[in-house]
């Protein structure tokens, strides 16, 4: 597998807010022996049936059992496999701002039912992510559900207005790993240079979503076949390959660290291909949607597929695959967006974008190492290794010493996504009836067992 | 039916009764309509026959029938012709099989939106039994009997023919 | 991601009337077909008949529009139905009653048809997929998307004026391509009715992406675009086009793409020039053709009517028989 290069390494210090802030985590004395189990942890290249020990919180041996040890749990993990507890980079709870959709506790619930054990919430609440009194609340709240860990990333300008910069220092120390614009654009470039040379002075991540707003014009579908079909105004392919363009010379410029989030078009994954050999530190993710699902899936006006960047061709999910399997994509995201059912109650183009995403990372992910797209390890380090790298957190890994963050799921386990079956407040999802191979059994958040499947 | 059918002999009979019911009002003037398809090729015969002045007119009672809703729309219909005022006029209504008597009720309707007739006598080639509402014709070519599951239908213009179908 | 015909029932019948797209042939002329009985009911000094009375029809517009509204509401009275007009504007929608509570509400007064016009593409494909099985929806116009009677009176005008041989014909369709949802209808129906050849004809920023996709031979230069063309198809243009930076003026639309008299002789000698209307006159053509013996617009619009008939009855006789 060929990961960016070597400049991501040693970031892990930075976050001492994330490390030295309390575990959600009640007894931390359980010793927790999980038997049996494949072991996959791309980040230190293991993939073999190990016993994994844990103890504090920590993972303390794999292998053979520690001298002494007696587990006060036993996990059996025969014909399961045991990897590092999922990282999705962008998952949005809702809270605060929009509580009628999802909570953090609702959501948080469903991330860990799904293996999910960190999530990144984008700045775009209500309110912004720009004081850090917001992201001290998100904290909270997350730690009194006691079922994920979120982190967050804080405005790049105030209130996300893309005209004065935010306190990114104060946001910093709060605990934000990274700053962004969320999908509000920064439409003066004097203004996007100097906050990218802020953050970099701080030695944040800027976060950026690739979008021209002019050039994008309140469309709604990939501009081509088929918006042109159903006369739904199209955000041409320019749009995201233009401001990667224009983005990746304001990277170069400042010598800010960047990632860009959701990218959709095989286009800007070949320009970012060729920035990263240039040795430009920049890193990409794409949503798990993306890989499914293209514009033919809007044919029939389904609000269910409206998406915010939009579903492009064919040829560009393909390409999209390719990029991922190359590692010009590092991550995979869910791109989490729980809506009411009112939401998506509408004419297409007067529904609210976005898909229920956290139930169905994993599954969709594992199909896609099924059909061979991908391998599975390497599926793996996009969901662990890749967005802990990215995110500059210290997890994603199960190597000695490491917080015991743990998922562990029957990788041939059948079932259906249904209304049941699905955990997060927001049913929008148009994989509502697919069936999904690949089900978690136990997630473990920092040693403390979060979910156990009935 | 137990003999053969001689159209010929029906059409002359129809005639005779009619020139009787017309020279018993004399002051009537009629003017005739048939109901289409096989009532008007009836009528035109008639209408030769009893050298009637005024232009015969047609009827397409398509939009009137009450079971538009359940069996839907014949998309070929064609407009019916009435190159007359109806107003206080005498009208001679042709059709060619007297069944239900729906096609009589839809036939009237659309008269009636058409203006007021001063009266309206009904003559028909062949009557059956079936009747679903209180309609009687004025002049009968022939009466049937018809068998249940039988159905009688007329085919022209040109030879004019009956046959009995049996319905599926 | 099901593919759903919303608009057939299982009988191949028409269930409710939404876009061009996903009609057969069949259907198509069955519709022409019976527009053209209609057309005979309405040129009768008795112009009503009784097919729909007793029923209720909603003329739901959320985009004003006088003349849609009332060819709609003509041909609804025609067949003796009744007509409730209801026209939400701006004020209400800020009100934010959702789109679906407003259905609902109508659904309880007991209509039987709805006939929708509305700012957003696939509005009407919304409404006809949220509402009782029993009420029939009829587009009149959503977004860019289509406006599927428009397209049939056109089809309706154009067998008339050149006879039901589509395939000997070139037609062209001139203007804003871009927004326009007749040139979508239009675009479909004719090739359904395998029309020789499609032309659209208009400048680069009015054409959308993948046009030719849809079906249709591209053209930038009116001369070329209706050599030889037996049927033109002028689209209106609107004033906003000049603010949003898609033409310069209308002076040089006018130039290029405005049809004249002198331009019309590269068309064939007895080449038909349709519009939906209204007309801006000196810009998309001039007084001398739009009112010259060519021109079939008013036509179109006495056609409108037979064809609404014809839609509305077809529609209607299905849902009773559900």
């Amino acid at each position: 597998m060929a990961l960016p290069c070597a400049w991501l390494s040693c970031r892990w210090p930075c976050h001492t807010a994330i490390q030295n802030s309390p575990m959600p985590v009640t007894d931390t004395a359980t010793r927790i022996r999980i038997s049996n189990g494949r072991v996959i942890d791309p980040a230190t290249h293991t993939d073999a049936i190990l016993d994994v020990y844990i103890a504090d919180g920590k993972v303390i041996a794999l292998g053979d059992a520690p001298q002494g040890f007696n587990a006060d749990l036993e996990i059996d993990a025969s014909h399961r496999v045991v990897c590092p507890g999922l990282i999705d980079i962008c998952a949005r709870l809702r809270e605060p701002g929009q509580e009628q959709k999802a909570t953090i506790a609702t959501e948080s619930l469903a991330a860990a039912s799904a293996g999910i054990t960190t999530l990144c919430c984008p700045p775009d609440t209500n309110p912004v992510i720009d004081t850090p009194a917001v992201t001290e609340f998100i904290r909270l709240r997350a730690e009194a559900a006691g079922n994920a860990r979120i982190v967050t990333l804080g405005a790049l300008t105030r209130s996300l207005g893309g005209e004065q910069l935010s306190e990114m220092a104060a946001l910093q120390k709060a605990g934000c790993v990274g700053v962004s614009n969320a999908l509000k654009p920064v439409l003066n470039p004097l203004i996007l240079r100097r906050a990218l040379e802020y953050a970099a002075t701080f030695d944040l991540t800027v976060f950026l979503y690739p979008n021209d707003h002019w050039l994008a014009n309140n469309g709604c579908a990939h501009e081509g076949r088929v918006a042109t079909r159903l006369g739904l105004p199209g955000i041409p392919e320019a749009a995201e390959t233009a401001a990667v363009a224009h983005d990746l010379a304001l990277i170069e410029q400042t010598g800010v660290r960047a990632h860009f989030c959701r990218l959709t078009t095989g286009r800007a994954a070949r320009m970012v291909a060729r920035a990263q050999y240039d040795g430009i530190p920049v890193t990409a993710d794409v949503a798990i949607p993306y890989l499914y699902l293209s514009e033919v899936d809007i044919s029939d006006f389904d609000s269910q597929c409206h998406l915010i960047p939009p579903l492009r061709t064919v040829e560009d999910r393909q390409q999209l695959r390719d990029a991922l399997q190359q590692g010009t994509l590092s991550a995979i995201c869910s791109d989490h967006q729980p809506h009411e059912p009112d939401a998506k109650l509408g004419p297409f183009p007067a529904t609210e974008p976005g898909i229920s995403g956290l139930d169905t990372l994993l599954p969709l992910g594992l199909r896609l190492a099924e059909e061979h797209s991908i391998e599975l390890a390497d599926l793996i380090h996009r969901l662990t290794a890749g967005p802990a790298r990215i995110l500059g957190l210290p997890f994603g890994t199960l190597s000695i010493d490491a917080t015991a963050d743990v998922c562990i799921f029957d990788p041939t386990a059948s079932w259906q996504l249904d209304n049941n079956t699905l955990r997060s407040n927001g049913h929008n999802t148009p994989f509502l009836g697919w069936e999904m191979k690949g089900r978690v059994t136990h997630t473990l958040l920092a040693g403390k067992l979060v979910y156990t499947l009935n | 039916m137990n003999d053969p059918v001689n159209i010929s002999d029906i059409l002359a009979d129809m005639t005779a009764q009619l020139a009787e019911e017309i020279s018993r009002n004399s002051n009537s003037h009629p003017a005739m309509v048939g109901i289409h398809t096989g009532g008007v090729w009836i009528a035109e015969h008639l209408h030769r026959q009893l050298d009637i002045d005024e232009p015969l007119g047609s009827l397409d009672i398509s939009f009137y029938r009450d079971d538009f809703t359940r069996i839907g729309m014949n998309p070929v219909v064609k407009p019916s012709q009435l190159p007359f005022s109806i107003d206080d006029r005498h009208i001679i209504l042709v059709d060619d099989v007297l069944h239900t008597g729906r096609t009589i009720r839809a036939a009237l309707n659309e008269l009636f939106d058409y203006g007021r007739p001063a009266s309206i006598i009904l003559a028909t080639l062949i009557e059956r039994g079936g009747r679903e509402l209180p309609i009687q014709a004025n002049v009968v070519g022939r009466h049937i009997d018809l068998n249940p599951g039988e159905h009688i239908k007329l085919s022209g213009p040109d030879p004019l023919a009956l046959e009995v179908q049996k319905t599926a | 991601m099901s593919r759903r015909n919303l608009q057939i029932d299982n009988n191949g019948k028409l269930r409710h009337f939404l876009c061009i797209s996903g009609l057969n042939r069949q259907l198509i002329t069955e519709i022409l077909d019976t527009a053209e009985s209609f057309a005979g009911v309405t040129e009768q000094t008795v112009k009503k008949v009784p097919l729909l009375r007793g029923k209720t029809i909603v003329n739901l517009f959320f985009e004003a529009s006088t003349r849609t509204r009332t060819t709609f509401e003509l041909a609804a009275k025609r067949l003796s139905a009744d007509v409730l007009n209801i026209n939400i504007t701006q004020s209400s929608t800020v009100k934010g009653e959702t789109l679906l509570d407003t259905l609902r509400n109508l659904e309880a007064m007991h209509v039987d048809m709805f006939v929708v016009r509305h700012a957003d593409s696939g509005a009407a494909h919304f409404i006809a997929a949220n509402i009782s099985p029993h009420i029939s929806v009829i587009n009149a116009g959503d977004g860019r998307h289509s406006h599927p009677t428009q397209a049939m009176l056109d089809m309706f005008t154009i067998r008339r004026a050149k006879g039901p041989d589509f395939g000997a014909l070139r037609v062209a369709i001139v203007g804003d391509i871009l927004h326009s949802r007749v040139a979508r209808s239009q675009i479909h129906a004719l090739n359904l009715l395998n029309t020789g050849e499609v032309r659209i004809v208009a400048p680069k920023t009015l054409i959308p992406a993948h046009a030719e996709s849809l079906g249709a031979q591209i053209h930038h230069d009116l001369r070329t675009g209706i050599k030889d063309a037996d049927v033109i198809i002028i689209l209106r243009l609107q004033r906003e086009r000049m603010q949003g930076a898609l033409l310069p003026s209308e002076h040089e639309y006018f130039e290029l793409f405005g049809l004249t008299e002198e331009k019309l002789v590269h068309a064939s000698p007895d080449v038909t020039v349709m519009h939906p209307g209204p007309i801006n006159r000196g810009v998309e053509m001039d007084s001398d053709v739009a009112d010259g013996p060519r021109s079939v617009i008013l036509e179109q619009v006495t056609h409108g009517i037979a064809v609404r008939m014809a839609v509305m009855s077809m529609a209607m006789s299905h849902s009773n028989t559900e």
